[in-house]
C-alpha cells in the first residue's frame, strides 16, 4: 500500500511539475502516461557534454505528445541526475525501471556509466538507448547503440588523415575504457592494415580534468619534427579538452602541422574555447550542425525555439537520440505495446530519417546506419565538412582488427538470438 | 607541384612589378568557387600564377573564410557578415559591390592541405612587401616549408633587405630552400651547416626529410648534423623540465596560498576553499562580461580589473562564512570539515544554478598569448610566466603583510596566544574573520590566474582542493616559506616522473611519495617549532 500511495504521489508531482513548467495540456482521455526515463549527468565533469541531451530528449517528448502521444497514451519523460559518478548511473536506471516503471531509458556517456548501468538493463529486462560514440565490444539484448562504433567513426578519420599524408601517430586519450578499447583497435589497424611502425606510434593516457598539459604537448611537438607529418588522434573526453586545445594554441601547434582529429569535441564542447587557434583541427561524428538540408534546419529551428536561445547548437549525440527516440516510437506503433521483448522484435529494420538527409535503420545487432562526416573546426565553433562517406556505414561493433573479437558477430534475431556469436566455432557466447 | 607554383611566383615577382589587372583575373577568381578541393587546389595555383595582385586579399578571405559564392550568377565576392547580409567587395577591383542576403551565397571551403598551400603560396608573394614583418612572416613559412623554387626570389631579397633579424630569417629561409634545390653540393654542405647553428626543432626535421632522400655526401652530413641538433635540443629539454615543474608548482602555490592562511595560521579545515578559488573565476568572468557590454574600450586590460574584483569578493565572501558557519566550530575540526564540506556543495550548485553547468569562456588579453623562445630548445608561453610572477608577487605581498604590518602582527599574535592578544586589546574574533577574509580573498586571485590555464566550470574548485591540502601539509602547516617550498617540489618531481610513467601514474607516486614524507617528518618540509604549536 505504501508503494501504492508513494506512486501516486510521485506521479502527481510530476503532474503538478508537468504543470508548472509550462507543458501544454492534452485532451487524453485517462491519466496513464508511459513513462520515458532519461538518464544524463546534469552536474559534475560530463555535465558539460550531457546536459543538452537531456533538454533535447524533453523537446521530442515534446513534440511527440503534440501529435497525439504514443498508442493514444501521453509521454512522460522522467528526469534523473546521476551527477557524473558512475555507480549512481546504475541506481538512477534502477530507479527509473523499478520505481518510476519507465518503459525504455535515454541516457548515458561516458563508457564507464554503460557499463555501470548494464546489468541492471539486463536484469529488470528493460531497454536503454545509447547515443554516444563508444569503443565497442558489447552487444546486448537491451541496449540499442545509437551512437557510432569504432568502424563508424575511427576507423574512417584514421583513414581520411592516411589519405592526407599522415605517416606519424599520436594516439591521446582520457584514461578509461572507451579510449583505452578504441587505441587498442586503432594501433592494431595502423599496425596490421596501414603497416605502421611500432616507432612511429605514440601513446598517452591522461585522467579525467586534466589541466597540465605543458609535457604533453611538448612531446607532441617533439614527436611529429622527425621529419614525417603526424597527427594526433584524441579520445580525450570532458573538459579536459578545453586546456588541452588552449596549450596547443600557446605552443604553437597549428592544424596544417600537426592535426589533431577528436572524437569526443563536438559543437557543445567547443563553446568554452576561444576557437581562432584550433582552426583546421578536425572532429570525426556521423552529424554536424553545419549539415545543409531541410530536416536539419527545421530541427535546428524547433530545438532553439524549444530552448529560448538561439545560440544554442545541436550535436551529434543529440541527432542520435533523435533517430532513436523516433525508432522507439515507430517499434512501439508496430508492436502495439511497450513490452520490451515485443518492442526488441519489432525495431529490427525500423527506418527513420537522420538529419543528415538520409535515413538510419536499426540492424539485428542494435546499431544503426550512419554517414561518417569529417569536419574542421571553423572560428564560429561550427564545424566544415571536408570529407564523407559516399553511403551509410553500417555500425560493427566486434571490431576486425582484434584477435578476440574478429571472429564474433551479433544478431538478435530469433533464432540467433545472440550477442557474440563465434562464426569458427559456431557457439553463442564465445567472446 | 608546390615548386612549379613558386617557380612561376617567383618568375612574376621577379619583374618587381604590379602587373597590369590581366582579364583572366575574375575567371580565375571565380574558378575558386567550382569543384571540390582537388579543382579548388588548381584553382589557386592558376590564380597564384597570374601574378596578380589583387590574389593577396583573395587568398587572404579564402583563408579566413571569407570567400563566397553567389549561387544565382556563379560569381565570387570577398564577403563581410552583418547579421544576415553580406557587405560584398568585387575581388578584381577591390571595390565595394553592393550588398546580398546570406542565403544567396555559398560559402567557400578550405581543408587543412588548402590551408597550408595557401599560407605558402602567400609567403612567396609577401617576400617582397613594405612591412617588415611581413616579409618576416614570408621568410619563416619559406624556411618551414623548404621550398627550393623561392631560391632566386630570397636572394635577391636577401640583397635587397636592410633590416637586421629579418634578413637573418631570411638566410636561413635561403639555407632551408637551397638544400631542396639542384644547386652544387659545395653550396648545399654551407646550407646545412646554417641550419645547424640554426638549431631549431624545424631545421632538424628538414634534415632528417633530406637525409633520408639524398645522395652522399649529403645524406651523412645532414643526418650527422640532424643528430647534433636533437643533442642541443636534448640538453635544452632537462630545463625545459625545470621550468614546467616551475609554473606547474607557481599554479600549486596560488592554489595552496589561501589555505596555508586558513589552514596554516588558523587551523580550519575548509574543503571549500576550492570553491572560492571557482568564484574567484566566475568573478573573473562576470568583469568580462559586464566590461564587454558596457566599456568595449578596456577589454583587453579585463583580467587586471577583475582582479581587485575577485579579492574583494571573494573575501567578502570568506567574512560571511567564517561569521555565519566557522566561528560556531572552533575547536572541533571534524564539524568543521564536515560543515565546509556541505558549503562547497551547496557553492558549486549555486554557481552552476546562476551561471548553468556548461564551462564560460574567459578569453586571454592578447599580451598573454603566444610564447617567448629563448633558444630553440627553450620556449615559455606568456600565459604561463605571467602565472608565475602573479604567484610569486601575491606570495611576496602576502609576506609583507605578515612581517611588516600591524595587521599582520595582530594575526600572528592571536594565533600564538589567544587569551594575551585579547588582554593586550587585539579584537580576536574580528582578527579571525579577517584573516579567515583574507585567505578566502587569495584564493579568489587564484581563481583569476586560473582562468587562463583551466575551464571555468562549476567543478574548478575540486580538481585544485586535494594538491592545496598535499601542498600544506608537505611543506609544513602554519609556515608560508614551507608552503613556496612544498609547491614548487611537487610541480617539479610531477613533471619530471610525467614522461617516464605518465600523468597517471605520476600523480599515484608523487601521493604515495608524500605520505611516505609524512610517516617520517609529520610536520613537513618547514616545521613549526615551539610550545604554542603542541596546543
Amino acid at each position: 500500500m505504501t508503494t501504492r500511495r508513494g506512486f501516486l504521489r510521485s506521479a502527481a508531482a510530476f503532474g503538478a511539475t508537468a504543470a508548472a513548467m509550462g507543458l501544454p495540456q492534452y485532451a487524453f482521455a485517462d491519466g496513464e502516461t508511459i513513462k520515458v526515463g532519461i538518464l544524463h549527468s546534469l552536474s559534475g565533469t560530463m555535465a558539460i557534454s550531457e546536459t543538452t541531451l537531456k533538454d533535447v530528449m524533453l523537446m521530442l517528448i515534446e513534440q511527440q505528445n503534440a501529435k497525439g502521444g504514443l498508442l493514444g497514451k501521453k509521454l512522460e519523460g522522467v528526469v534523473v541526475d546521476p551527477a557524473s559518478n558512475w555507480p549512481l548511473f546504475a541506481e538512477k536506471a534502477r530507479e527509473l525501471i523499478s520505481k518510476d516503471k519507465c518503459v525504455a531509458t535515454f541516457g548515458c556517456w561516458t563508457s564507464v556509466s554503460r557499463k555501470s548501468v548494464l546489468p541492471v538493463y539486463e536484469e529488470l529486462n528493460s531497454l536503454l538507448f545509447y547515443p554516444v560514440q563508444y569503443e565497442g565490444e558489447e552487444s546486448s539484448k537491451n541496449v540499442f547503440y545509437t551512437g557510432a562504433a569504432p568502424n563508424q567513426q575511427a576507423i574512417p578519420a584514421v583513414d581520411y588523415l592516411a589519405a592526407q599524408g599522415v605517416k606519424r601517430w599520436v594516439l591521446a586519450g582520457t584514461d578509461y575504457v572507451y579510449p583505452r578499447t578504441t587505441n587498442k583497435i586503432l594501433e592494431a589497424y595502423l599496425t596490421d592494415v596501414l603497416k605502421v611502425a611500432k616507432a612511429d606510434i605514440m601513446i598517452n593516457y591522461t585522467p579525467f580534468g586534466h589541466s597540465d598539459w605543458q609535457t604533453i604537448v611538448s612531446d607532441v611537438k617533439k614527436f611529429g619534427s622527425a621529419g614525417k607529418k603526424t597527427a594526433v588522434v584524441s579520445t580525450i573526453n570532458g573538459d579536459a579538452n578545453v586546456p588541452f586545445y588552449k596549450e596547443l594554441g600557446s605552443q604553437g601547434v597549428k592544424a596544417t602541422d600537426i592535426p589533431v582529429v577528436a572524437f569526443s569535441v563536438g559543437e557543445e564542447e567547443l563553446a568554452g574555447i576561444d576557437k581562432k587557434p584550433l582552426v583546421g583541427h578536425l572532429a570525426a561524428w556521423n552529424y554536424f550542425m553545419s549539415v545543409d538540408n531541410p530536416t536539419n534546419a527545421a530541427f535546428i529551428k524547433s530545438w532553439q525555439t524549444f530552448i529560448k536561445n538561439d545560440k544554442r547548437v545541436t550535436n551529434d549525440p543529440m541527432e542520435a537520440h533523435f533517430i532513436g527516440f523516433n525508432m522507439w516510437v515507430a517499434a512501439v506503433t508496430k508492436a502495439g505495446t511497450t513490452d520490451s521483448d515485443a518492442v526488441q522484435d519489432a525495431i529490427i529494420g525500423v527506418t527513420v530519417p537522420n538529419l543528415t538527409g538520409g535515413y538510419a535503420a536499426m540492424l539485428p545487432n542494435h546499431h544503426i546506419t550512419k554517414p561518417v562526416l569529417i569536419g574542421e573546426i571553423q572560428e564560429s565553433g561550427q564545424f566544415d565538412i571536408v570529407w564523407q562517406t559516399p553511403g551509410l556505414v553500417a555500425g560493427d561493433e566486434w571490431s576486425d582488427y582484434l584477435p578476440g573479437s574478429k571472429d564474433l558477430i551479433s544478431d538478435w534475431r530469433k533464432p540467433l538470438h545472440c550477442g557474440n556469436f563465434n562464426v569458427k566455432t559456431a557457439k553463442c557466447g564465445g567472446a | 607541384m608546390r615548386a612549379t607554383v613558386f617557380g612561376l611566383v617567383m618568375l612574376v615577382c621577379l619583374l618587381a612589378g604590379l602587373g597590369p589587372a590581366f582579364a583572366g583575373t575574375a575567371e580565375l577568381v571565380n574558378a575558386l568557387g567550382q569543384g571540390d578541393f582537388k579543382s579548388r587546389e588548381q584553382a589557386i595555383t592558376a590564380l597564384v600564377v597570374s601574378g596578380d595582385a589583387t590574389a593577396v586579399p583573395v587568398l587572404d578571405a579564402l583563408e579566413a573564410g571569407n570567400l563566397f559564392l553567389r549561387k544565382t550568377d556563379q560569381h565570387v565576392f570577398i564577403g563581410k557578415a552583418d547579421g544576415d547580409t553580406l557587405s560584398l567587395i568585387d575581388p578584381a577591383t577591390n571595390q565595394p559591390a553592393g550588398t546580398g542576403q546570406k542565403f544567396e551565397f555559398e560559402k567557400i571551403k578550405i581543408n587543412n592541405a588548402l590551408r597550408g598551400i595557401i599560407s605558402n603560396a602567400k609567403g612567396g608573394l609577401t617576400l617582397f612587401s613594405a612591412d617588415a614583418a611581413t616579409r618576416r612572416s614570408a621568410a619563416a613559412t619559406i624556411l618551414k616549408s623548404g621550398d627550393a623554387a623561392s631560391l632566386d626570389a630570397l636572394e635577391k631579397a636577401i640583397a635587397a633587405e636592410k633590416d637586421a633579424p629579418t634578413l637573418a630569417l631570411m638566410i636561413e629561409a635561403h639555407a632551408a630552400a637551397l638544400l631542396n634545390s639542384q644547386r652544387p653540393d659545395a653550396e648545399k654542405l654551407s646550407a646545412i651547416d646554417a641550419l645547424k647553428k640554426e638549431g631549431s626543432r624545424d631545421s632538424s626535421a628538414l634534415l632528417v626529410q633530406l637525409g633520408s632522400n639524398a645522395q652522399e655526401p649529403i645524406k651523412s652530413a645532414a643526418l650527422a648534423a640532424a643528430s647534433s641538433i636533437e643533442n642541443g635540443l636534448a640538453a635544452w629539454s632537462f630545463a625545459q623540465n625545470i621550468w614546467y615543474g616551475l609554473s606547474l608548482g607557481s599554479v600549486l602555490l596560488l592554489a595552496a596560498i589561501g589555505l596555508a592562511i586558513t589552514f596554516g595560521v588558523m587551523g580550519i579545515i575548509n574543503m571549500a576553499h576550492g570553491e572560492l578559488v571557482m568564484v574567484g573565476a566566475y568573478t573573473a568572468y562576470v568583469v568580462q562580461q559586464t566590461i564587454a557590454a558596457r566599456f568595449p574600450g578596456v577589454q583587453n586590460e579585463a583580467l587586471l580589473i577583475s582582479i581587485p574584483g575577485a579579492f574583494i569578493v571573494t573575501g567578502l565572501l570568506g567574512m560571511a562564512i567564517e561569521r555565519c558557519i566557522i566561528r560556531f566550530l572552533y575547536g572541533r575540526p571534524l564539524e568543521t570539515l564536515l560543515a565546509t564540506s556541505g558549503l562547497s556543495l551547496i557553492l558549486q550548485q549555486a554557481i552552476r544554478s546562476i551561471f548553468g553547468p556548461t564551462n564560460k569562456e574567459v578569453s586571454a588579453p592578447s599580451w598573454m598569448s603566444g610564447a617567448i623562445n629563448i633558444t630553440a630548445g627553450l620556449s615559455f608561453t606568456v600565459n604561463r610566466i605571467t602565472i608565475m610572477i602573479f604567484s610569486v608577487a601575491i606570495f611576496a605581498a602576502l609576506m609583507l603583510l605578515m612581517k611588516r604590518s600591524s595587521l599582520g602582527l595582530q594575526m600572528r599574535s592571536v594565533t600564538q596566544n589567544r587569551p594575551m592578544a585579547r588582554a593586550m586589546g587585539i579584537r580576536a574574533a574580528w582578527i579571525d574573520t579577517l584573516t579567515f577574509g583574507l585567505g578566502s580573498g587569495i584564493a579568489g586571485l587564484a581563481g583569476v590566474a586560473l582562468t587562463q590555464i583551466d575551464n571555468v566550470s562549476p567543478n574548478l574548485g575540486q580538481n585544485y582542493i586535494i594538491d592545496s591540502f598535499l601542498v600544506v601539509v608537505f611543506g609544513g602547516v602554519g609556515n608560508l616559506w614551507g608552503t613556496l617550498a612544498g609547491a614548487l617540489t611537487l610541480g617539479i618531481a610531477n613533471k619530471f616522473l610525467e614522461p617516464f610513467a605518465g600523468a597517471v601514474l605520476g600523480k599515484i607516486i608523487i601521493l604515495v611519495g608524500v605520505i611516505l614524507f609524512i610517516q617520517k617528518k609529520p610536520r613537513g618540509l618547514f616545521a613549526l617549532k615551539g610550545r604554542w604549536v603542541e596546543t
